[in-house]
């Protein structure tokens, strides 16, 4: 049976939705039209609710839509696409929102919460704001309704309740049996069943979600000519706006850094460059929003940046789903056909609030005073400005493929491609404004809470900025002295350094000052504390990343190579065979084997212990497990794990003696092929960052490839040599006792004690068996994954006095890891904390007052 | 002229500045012939280059050397471009994982001498998951298709 019902539901609730935001657009645009008192009060109470019956639909929609994935309906499409039966609760909510459509319906939640919170603390900029916020439901509530129109035949949007055999009617499957049910979905991304994946999305949509709200103060302010009222009610949202969009991206920066392999928390990625540039603008418009107050040359500036940060979030949202970056992005949704109705969706809002802005300007009112260099303004705004630059260089370059298909589509050539070195090429720029942003913040911060002028220039300049000259050149030493990073010899580096360190000394001392007055007054120094701490964070833990597995034993490299460009040939990587142990750094490292998780226990264990089902979530365990003296599985226990996952047991040992592991990940993902995972050991002064850049076994498929058997005759002391090992065959002795067999008095076992040297004389022993059992003849295959060895007891020759062997060899277990060191990265996570306590003040600020001037009926 | 008129100047000149250097610096994509042509003309710039690893007639590599017993730093492959020219191409790092099974590459580097010296490769991977090919559990009894 197919559950077809609970689709229904969702699909005609979806139609309802939509039909409702177009309802509540008109009620609200009627409201603000019409002139009779009692009229427009008729008008708004019909437009809310039909705003509250959008919202209860939303809601219902996405209760038939997650019933269908936590069910695992996986007749639905979307089910069998983004869930499966291995997940556990938790990330089935991931499911949700891993698709285009779920996400978009994350989107258009939060925007129903906020809808109903502004509906319920305005007062007169219900109606104006709710006709942006209707409109807004409205398009992206088309993005997922899913409706042919008939007479046109044009698809309106993708819907989340198509069933699988509408999506993929050719199947075979489906003409003999139409009611076929597929009995497990593809799951989600493993990659993303991680635990900041259940927060990091719904936070960023949030943070998109949420830039609407000074949008659609602006529109509202230019549309009902309050054109400086609406600053107030906007200004404690856009902060809200940028912390949670800010924190949201983080999240997705220290989710990288812990999970993909690319070396760090920022990949200058398209979409992650997208989301970003967004915050830096609505940065920028906060801060004019705050010039504003005392100056009105701000104000149309503020609305351009308010305007300009909710189009490029519309931008955005184009380049992620409309598949333009092709495979520039790992990010990017497949594309659902959407180009067209996303374009649609920019370009209205672009052009109505373009259209908007130009018709009202002449009547925004304007300060043509000329800006004096001793204003508090005037540097505050410089710092808007830097940040629109900053923005601006990642947008120009971001959008390179977007260049190339308007080219195409003009019918030219256009073959750009994106820097091949993207961190350089953006740092090349964003190094100045980050200098830029830095010392504007301290500038700016002075001039706004003392009275600089001429003659005070040194006392509150001067002195802070020699404070952190002396500040500056003692970081340096300390950070040479200890080894940290060679910070003297890069003049730019020093330079950001020392705006940091002044903007830290100047906030620091503007912080001392206000938090003796009134604490309540200083989010603006903490945030900007933040910002400088996370610049300092950055600039040491990436300029200065250090590769520590550098090889220096001189095994594993190519003569030739060894000494080629100046000793400079990469010699990045290490190898390490399992077991034997290598100098990295400070650290002793062993490679102890592959291990796996056994969900809902901590720890990792030997995948050797196991009997892994293939293509299942299942595991065998083959002997006894225990894990810290508790018992995890007897044998022929079935445990629940994810076979997709190998984690390498790599050992530390410090000079100290003390010892740990560390557990990279290699992960074979069947939507992105092989997933790296780094694994970290975190301190204060710096982190290592490991992972296994190279696994034969595991890239063959997880077979080993054996070569041709050898027979070896071997006399009892002889020595030949295997896989680049030394092996004796010491002894060959009766035995009594057979593992699984029993032996009677007139079977007869032997086994031969081989003993194999490797490199630092280490020994392995091999015992292969050679065991009569009344007629039968037993010569198990031994095994040695250290050294590579398959052997096989295969002949006696009681004549000679020699035993015959059967040998085959393969590529030892090992795997080439490389570790890099970043130095001080823990600045920058509490830069961040940092920065979210400063944003968090100022909005408590900020909206005080805004509730004051509501209350005394004036917003 | 006033002030604010000086400093939106700047603005602007800065934001051409920002402008030009994205068309001048951005990559291209390109084949090998131009690389080396560019070696010839001193130009040290790297290129991107887009290409197939090159097989036999039953889908075997040819040419491509990684052995981390040796040296887990230097990898050796031959490559086609969309020219249809092959090149011997070094790349100091260890194999990219599914470097095999990618339907393209995407290479970026110079050439230096007789060979292409990437600092860079990106794979293009066919995924498992393409439209029309679809592994439903239990569907039949015929064999996984991927």
């Amino acid at each position: 049976m197919l559950h077809t019902t609970i689709g229904n539901i969702g699909h005609l609730s979806l139609i309802v939705s939509f039909v409702t935001s177009l309802l509540a657009t008109y009620g609200y645009y009627k409201s603000i039209k019409i002139t009779d008192l009692q009229e427009v009060e008729s008008w708004k109470k019909f437009a809310r609710y039909a705003f509250y019956t959008h919202g209860l639909v939303i809601v219902g929609v996405i209760a038939c839509l997650f019933t269908i994935i936590y069910n695992q309906y996986f007749e639905y499409h979307y089910a069998w696409t983004h869930s499966s039966k291995q997940l556990p609760v938790y990330y089935i909510i991931s499911c949700f929102w891993e698709g285009q459509e779920g996400s978009f319906l994350l989107w258009i939640f939060w925007n129903v919460i906020l809808g109903v919170i502004l509906i319920k603390t305005n007062k007169t900029w219900e109606a104006p704001l709710m006709v942006v916020f209707a409109s807004v439901q409205a398009f992206l509530c088309s993005m997922i309704i899913g409706v042919v129109i008939p007479w046109v035949n044009i698809k309106i949007g993708s819907s989340p309740f198509l069933l699988m055999r509408e999506v993929m009617p050719d199947i075979p499957i489906f003409a003999s049996n139409p009611d076929f049910v597929a009995e497990d979905g593809r799951g989600l991304n493993p990659l993303l069943q991680n635990y900041w994946m259940v927060i990091h999305p719904p936070t960023l949509f949030l943070g998109f979600a949420t830039t609407l709200i000074p949008f659609a103060y602006a529109l509202a302010g230019l549309w009902t000519k309050q054109y400086k009222e609406w600053i107030r009610p906007a200004l404690p949202w856009a902060l809200v706006s940028a912390l949670i969009l800010g924190v949201g991206i983080i999240m997705g920066g220290y989710w990288a850094y812990e999970t993909l392999n690319f070396g760090g928390y920022w990949n200058w990625d398209p979409v992650e460059n997208a989301s970003f540039v967004p915050w830096l603008t609505l940065v920028a418009a906060i801060h004019c929003m705050i010039i504003y107050k005392n100056n009105e040359t701000a104000l149309r500036t503020s609305y351009i940046l308010v305007i300009v940060t909710f189009v490029l979030v519309l931008y955005s949202t184009f380049l992620n789903r409309s598949g333009i970056l092709g495979d520039a992005s790992v990010h990017s949704f497949t594309d659902l056909g959407l180009s067209g109705q996303l374009l649609l969706y920019l370009f209205f809002f672009l052009i109505a609030a373009v259209a908007l802005l130009i018709y009202r300007w002449k009547n925004i009112p304007t300060d043509d005073k000329e800006v004096s260099t001793y204003s508090r303004e005037f540097w505050v705004f410089m710092g808007a400005t830097t940040l629109c630059l900053s923005a601006f260089q990642i947008i120009a370059v971001t959008s390179l493929p977007v260049y190339n298909t308007i080219v195409q589509n003009l019918g030219f050539v256009s073959k750009l491609a994106p820097p091949a070195d993207a961190a350089t090429y953006y740092s090349k720029f964003q190094l100045w404004f980050g200098v830029g942003i830095a010392i504007f913040s301290g500038v700016g911060q002075t001039f706004w809470w003392k009275k600089v002028k001429q003659e005070t220039l040194s006392k509150y300049l001067l002195t802070p900025a020699l404070i952190a000259l002396v500040a500056t050149a003692l970081i340096v030493l300390l950070s040479v002295k200890t080894n940290i990073a060679e910070i003297y010899n890069n003049f730019f580096y020093i330079l950001l350094l020392f705006a940091c360190v002044f903007s830290v000394v100047t906030n620091g001392s503007i912080l001392g000052n206000i938090i003796r007055g009134n604490y309540k007054l200083s989010g603006g120094a903490v945030t900007h504390i933040g910002i400088a701490m996370m610049l300092i964070g950055i600039l040491y833990s990436s300029g200065y990343t250090k590769v520590v597995s550098m090889n220096m034993t001189g095994f594993g490299m190519r003569g030739e190579d060894f000494t080629k460009n100046g000793n400079k040939e990469n010699k990045e990587n290490l190898m390490l065979l399992l077991g034997q142990s290598q100098q990295m750094k400070d650290y002793m490292l062993t490679y102890k084997g592959k291990r796996l998780e056994i969900r809902g226990v901590k720890g990792y264990f030997n995948r050797k212990d196991f009997d892994i089902i293939e293509n299942d979530f299942h595991a065998v365990a083959l002997k006894d497990i225990e894990n810290e003296g508790k018992k995890i599985a007897s044998v022929g226990d079935t445990v629940i794990t994810q076979s997709e996952n190998t984690y390498y047991e790599i050992e530390f040992r410090d000079p100290a003696g003390k010892v740990f592991s560390l557990y990279p990940r290699w992960q074979n993902n069947a939507k992105m092929g092989t997933a790296v995972s780094p694994d970290l050991v975190r301190a204060m002064r710096s982190d290592i960052y490991t992972y296994v850049s190279y696994d034969p076994i595991t890239a063959a498929g997880g077979e080993k490839e054996w070569g041709k058997t050898q027979m070896e005759t071997m006399a009892v002391g002889d020595t030949i040599f295997l896989n680049d090992f030394v092996a004796i065959l010491e002894n060959v002795a009766r035995i009594t006792d057979l593992k699984d067999t029993k032996l009677t008095e007139a079977d007869a076992a032997v086994q031969a004690q081989i003993k194999v040297i490797g490199k630092d004389f280490k020994t392995y022993e091999l015992n292969p068996i050679f065991a009569i059992k009344g007629a039968e003849i037993a010569t198990p295959v031994i095994e040695n994954d250290e050294t590579g060895i398959r052997i096989r007891f295969t002949n006696i020759d009681p004549k000679t006095g020699k035993f015959t062997f059967a040998v085959n060899t393969s590529q030892p277990d090992m795997i080439v890891l490389k570790a890099l060191e970043k130095p001080l990265i823990n600045v920058l996570w509490l830069g961040t904390l940092v920065l979210i306590i400063g944003f968090t003040m100022a909005i408590f600020r900020r909206y005080r007052e805004f509730k004051l001037m509501r209350d005394k009926g004036l917003a | 002229m006033k002030k604010t008129h000086i400093f939106g100047l700047i603005i602007i000149a800065i934001m051409v500045a920002i402008l030009v250097s994205t068309g001048t610096e951005a990559g291209t994509y390109s084949d090998f012939s131009v690389a080396e042509k560019m070696e010839k003309d001193g130009d040290a710039d790297a290129i991107h280059v887009i290409g197939k690893l090159k097989k036999d007639a039953s889908g075997q590599i040819l040419g491509m050397q990684y052995d981390p017993v040796i040296d887990a730093n230097h990898l050796e492959f031959l490559l086609i471009d969309e020219k249809g020219r092959e090149q011997k191409v070094v790349y100091n790092q260890p194999k990219p994982q599914d470097m095999e099974h990618a339907e393209q590459l995407v290479i970026i580097g110079k050439m230096e001498g007789q060979v292409f010296k990437c600092q860079q490769v990106i794979t293009k991977c066919p995924s498992k998951y393409q439209d029309g090919k679809v592994d439903l559990q239990g569907a039949d009894k015929a064999p996984k298709t991927i």
